[in-house]
């Protein structure tokens, strides 16, 4: 038998379907490939080795039954955002300590619905604050791709670091990932993997460790556009348990890739050109235009004015939602806790051996722009920045059905190269946050590869609940890239 | 956007002289508002399924979302929505179709999510008005500014042992309207009653049970004084008053403080005051510099919260007959007078006791049974009339003796006093122990004649004094065990020894 970690998950669906394999044989190739790999790449914090083969077994079981799920016997790695009943999870931070959680998340609790199997639990850059996954209290990821000719460990991104580096090296069919402000498709632009962010509202949030509420939403990284599509049908669909959690049906994604785009109109806004971007993403970038336009789309320019705001705006609005959400780790009812002399002394020295620089960067900017005096100036103001944004977008639907631009400004880079640097840092994200600031559902798909030899992204962005046109533009821009490379 | 949810003092009604406190110095006005934490009525919490119910094992009425546990998110629960419209609606205030949840920032140990969602900016209700009665007897509008929902904190248990706090959550999560008034209220009678018909009319309403012991409604209490009609005072904030008497004990106490600090050239601190029960005195808890900032900004876990018009005009509709409707009721209905008529409406409990006891029998003998002889007796003993010994059927049934001419008045009060005793029904104990009143004319006329023969000193004195009657009657009264009908023995009195 081949190994079977070389099979993609819709590939591993058919040859669970013809009984070629059992989904225990499939989860313990996964499990080898993790045990093999993970000491180098550090995607995984925990391995729940037992209770994927108990999984796996009683798929097995129903699958002889007759009572199969969409992902039946799929093994899959989980972003550690996402609570998983029982299973220790730490937002790769030290603050929670050995938290385990009595609840599981609704996004999590519908893949093992399906039928899914957890191989454990994925790093990420601690809350999902970073963008390089340096910020994780456990260490960093390290991508599986390397620059040619050189050994150089490369960030796979972030915050999804863990979920986009374990998807790339085949230590799993496919991951949940959550994208605040890029945090979703920026590690898949820098692994060549395929992530998606979708619209808000469509994933619950429940059970998610909060970021920042109005922007956070979950979403796979998966190895091809199909596969992606398969996980997030599965992933999506409304819960009364999140009242932001959109009540609407959930699109047949699968069968939106076959719709082609002949006719339709592709945006290409000419604020995306920043200053400073290598020439070979506008190269990438003209490449995927091409492709659209020989499957028959029209390229139409179209301008999103407020974009340079974005970044900003979004730094504003992130913080301040964070330093709320993250006030509950305080140390008095789960989680870690440092004995202080006194509750105010306990609370202080909690917070500062709990979290890591970047979070309480995050909480102090955060605290500032929500303080007395300053709200107006900065939080008032980058919501209407926000609602600019979305007016953007909402003006550019009147000529173009989805935009194209590039995922992220660069290739991946190097461990520790921005790292004393956090606005070069925060630049990563200045095409993908405004996709999370108008709550617009993006997707990134590995288009080429670099001078040095590493995966670039393209992002399609699509309407608001239009993941399908999405999904139809990815599908013919996989198609025409043809990018089957995998990291050496 | 505004620093502080006490609404900033707009209404400028000069106090009635009557109310002014009159110093060597000269006179002073009280101006007070009040914000009243009113619990709502609920079987669960405000974000979560878990109880709302009052006590319970520590911690044994905690959800998830309540324990600030991570991804945990709150879904909002329409019946307290609907109690907070009603509430709204029964003081004639504006609905606010469209309203919003704020997070109110802040750390300690019985906040378990480091912050309170509450409604700052955009309330669920709007300006509204209570109708409260002066010491003078007018009845005053004391304009409501408006209500919000927000969450409940749990409880800190600082006594339990010396070196640790207990928490209990039990309450968190619990959802409460804030009722702010305007600062309206001229003296502490007017704040009392403010206080006291605000906890009648949402019992009646039933949107929150007003039980103080259990602290479901607690007040708030925002006192300044001021030269009459001049400029406004600075004022403190007396927090967690709860109780009717409580209030008056408090503004009468702080007032005089103020002025005292005042007249001796001083000035006021804007400041929160504590109210100590045993001293009737306030004291400092934390001054303006102390102030949190509690860094308000929309929850982003909730939507705003956007209301169908006519769901708020279906609950309008259904809404229940409320205090001042029924006071006016009762005493058309009934005949009662408007003192009367008050005293039965103060509180459901009584109005529905009421009318249970008048139904089908003589209203004002059922008004005087209630109020004097039940509540005098329920006062005397310090029993609630939820818990009282004779039920409304009951003494309706012992009404229903006196009304019918089954027993007569005097009768009834030894009946009552059994009832309470043996628990028994008034109609059994009459039957029991021989107390139907005697109606025969014969036997009551024997009874006179007798006392005629053997008193004829009487007879004479009585046709020069007719007021000698009332020595009669009693004799006869006696003479008959009691059981003779006053009416009857007082028509026969009469004729017997010719007195008009």
């Amino acid at each position: 038998m081949t190994n079977l970690t070389e099979l993609n998950l819709n590939q591993a669906l058919s040859g669970l379907k013809a009984g070629n394999f059992t989904s225990t044989e499939l989860t313990q190739s996964y499990l080898k490939s993790i045990e093999a790999q993970n000491t180098s790449l550090n995607a995984y914090l925990v391995v729940t080795a037992d209770k994927a083969l108990e999984m796996a077994k009683a798929s097995d079981a129903r699958r002889a039954s007759g009572n199969v799920g969409a992902l039946e016997g799929i093994p899959l790695g989980i972003k550690d955002l996402f609570c998983t009943k029982g299973v220790r999870t730490t937002a790769a931070s030290k603050i929670l300590g050995d938290f385990a959680p009595e609840y599981e998340s609704t996004v999590t609790s519908q893949l093992w619905r399906d039928g899914a199997v957890m191989l454990g639990k994925l790093n990420l850059d601690e809350f999902a604050m970073g963008s390089s996954n340096e910020t994780s209290a456990f260490g960093s990821v390290v991508n599986p791709w390397k620059r040619k000719s050189s050994k150089v460990p490369l960030t796979p991104g972030g915050s999804s670091g863990g979920s986009a580096a374990a998807v790339a090296a085949h230590m799993c069919l496919g991951a949940t990932a959550t994208d605040t402000g890029g945090s979703i498709r920026q590690p898949a632009a820098f692994t060549g993997t395929v992530g998606i962010k979708p619209t808000y509202g469509r994933c619950s949030r429940y059970g998610i460790v909060a970021f920042a509420s109005s922007l956070d939403q979950a979403g796979p990284i998966a190895r091809n556009v199909t596969d992606s599509a398969i996980l997030l049908q599965s992933m999506m669909g409304h819960d009364p348990k999140d009242s932001t959690s959109l009540n609407v049906a959930v699109p047949d994604l699968v069968a939106a890739m076959a719709k082609g785009v002949k006719g339709m109109r592709i945006g290409i806004p000419k604020e995306y050109r920043v200053d400073g971007m290598p020439a070979e993403i506008e190269k990438l970038w003209q490449q995927g235009i091409a492709w659209l336009k020989d499957a028959g789309a029209e390229i139409v320019d179209i301008s999103l004015p407020h974009t340079k705001y974005a970044l900003p705006a979004y730094y504003i609005v992130a913080p301040a939602e964070a330093s709320s959400n993250l006030a509950r780790y305080d140390g008095m009812r789960f989680g870690a806790r440092v004995e202080g002399v006194d509750l105010t002394d306990t609370y202080e020295k909690t917070r500062a051996q709990g979290f890591g620089e970047e979070v309480k960067r995050r909480i102090l900017i955060g605290t500032y722009v929500l303080s007395a005096g300053y709200y107006d100036a900065y939080y008032l103001r980058a919501q209407k920045v926000r609602a600019r944004i979305l007016e953007d977008f909402t003006n550019a639907w009147g000529k173009c059905d989805a935009i194209l631009t590039p995922t992220a400004p660069s290739a991946a880079f190097g461990l520790g190269e921005k790292s004393d640097d956090p606005i070069k840092m925060y630049l990563n994200d200045v095409f993908t946050v405004t996709a999370n600031l108008a709550g617009l559902p993006a997707i990134s798909i590995p288009a080429a590869l670099d001078v040095d030899g590493l995966p670039l992204g393209l992002q399609i962005i699509g309407k608001a609940m239009d993941e399908e046109t999405i999904y139809s533009v990815a599908a013919v821009m996989e198609q025409a890239a043809n990018f089957s490379t995998r990291p050496a | 956007m505004t620093e502080t949810s006490v609404p900033a003092y707009t209404a400028f009604k000069t106090a009635r002289p009557d109310q002014w406190i009159k110093t060597t110095t000269g006179d002073w006005e009280i101006i007070v508002g009040m914000e009243v934490h009113a619990q709502v009525s609920a079987k669960s919490k405000l974000f979560s399924g878990a109880s709302a119910a009052y006590g319970g094992d520590p911690n044994s009425h905690v959800a998830m979302v309540d324990a600030g546990m991570p991804g945990m998110l709150p879904v909002i629960n329409k019946f307290v929505v609907e109690q907070a419209v009603k509430t709204g609606l029964g003081l004639g205030a504006k609905i606010n179709l469209w309203s919003r949840f704020d997070r109110k920032n802040y750390f300690y140990p019985d906040l378990p999510q480091g912050y309170q969602i509450s409604q700052y900016l955009y309330p669920i209700v709007g300006e509204g008005v209570l109708d409260v009665e002066s010491e003078d007897g007018s009845i005053i509008g004391v304009g409501i500014e408006r209500i919000h929902l927000e969450q409940d904190a749990g409880k800190s248990i600082h006594d339990l042992d010396p070196n640790s706090t207990y928490v209990d959550l039990n309450r968190s999560g619990c959802a409460l309207m804030e009722i702010v008034s305007k600062p309206d209220i001229r003296s502490a009678d007017e704040a009392a009653n403010y206080f006291k018909n605000l906890r009648a009319l949402v019992r009646y309403l039933e949107t929150c049970d007003g039980n103080m012991d259990e602290g479901s409604m607690r007040a708030d209490v925002n006192v300044s004084v001021r030269r009459p009609g001049g400029a406004l005072g600075t004022r403190c904030e007396i927090k967690n008053v709860n109780s009717t008497k409580f209030v008056a004990m408090a503004v009468n106490y702080e007032a005089r403080r103020q002025i005292e600090i005042l007249e001796d050239g001083g000035t006021i601190d804007q400041e929160t005051r504590l109210f100590d029960v045993k001293t009737g005195q306030t004291r400092t808890m934390r001054s303006k510099e102390d102030a949190h900032d509690y860094r308000y900004f929309p929850d982003p876990d909730l939507l705003p919260l956007v209301l169908d018009e006519a769901w708020v005009e279906n609950i309008r509709a259904n809404l229940p007959e409320l205090p001042s409707a029924m006071k006016a009721r009762f005493q058309s209905q009934y005949g009662l007078t408007a003192y009367d008529a008050a005293v039965l409406t103060s509180d459901k409990e009584f109005a529905v006791f009421y009318e249970e006891v008048a139904k089908g029998r003589d209203a004002k003998i059922a008004n005087s049974w209630m109020t004097v002889e039940l509540f005098g007796w329920l006062n005397k003993n310090n029993v609630e009339l939820s818990q009282s010994p004779i039920s409304a059927s009951k003494l309706g049934a012992l009404v229903g003796l006196i009304t019918d001419g089954t027993i007569n008045g005097k009768i009834a009060k030894d009946v009552f006093a059994k009832m309470i005793e043996t628990g028994d029904e008034a109609g059994v104990i009459v039957e029991r122990e021989g107390l139907k009143q005697t109606t025969d004319t014969g036997a009551i006329e024997a009874s006179i004649d007798a006392l005629m023969a053997t008193n004829p000193e009487k007879v004479a004195e009585a046709r020069e004094k007719p007021k000698m009657l009332g020595w009669w009657v009693g004799q006869v009264m006696k003479a008959t065990g009691g059981k003779a009908n006053p009416a009857i023995v007082n028509e026969i009195l009469k004729g017997k020894l010719g007195v008009e």
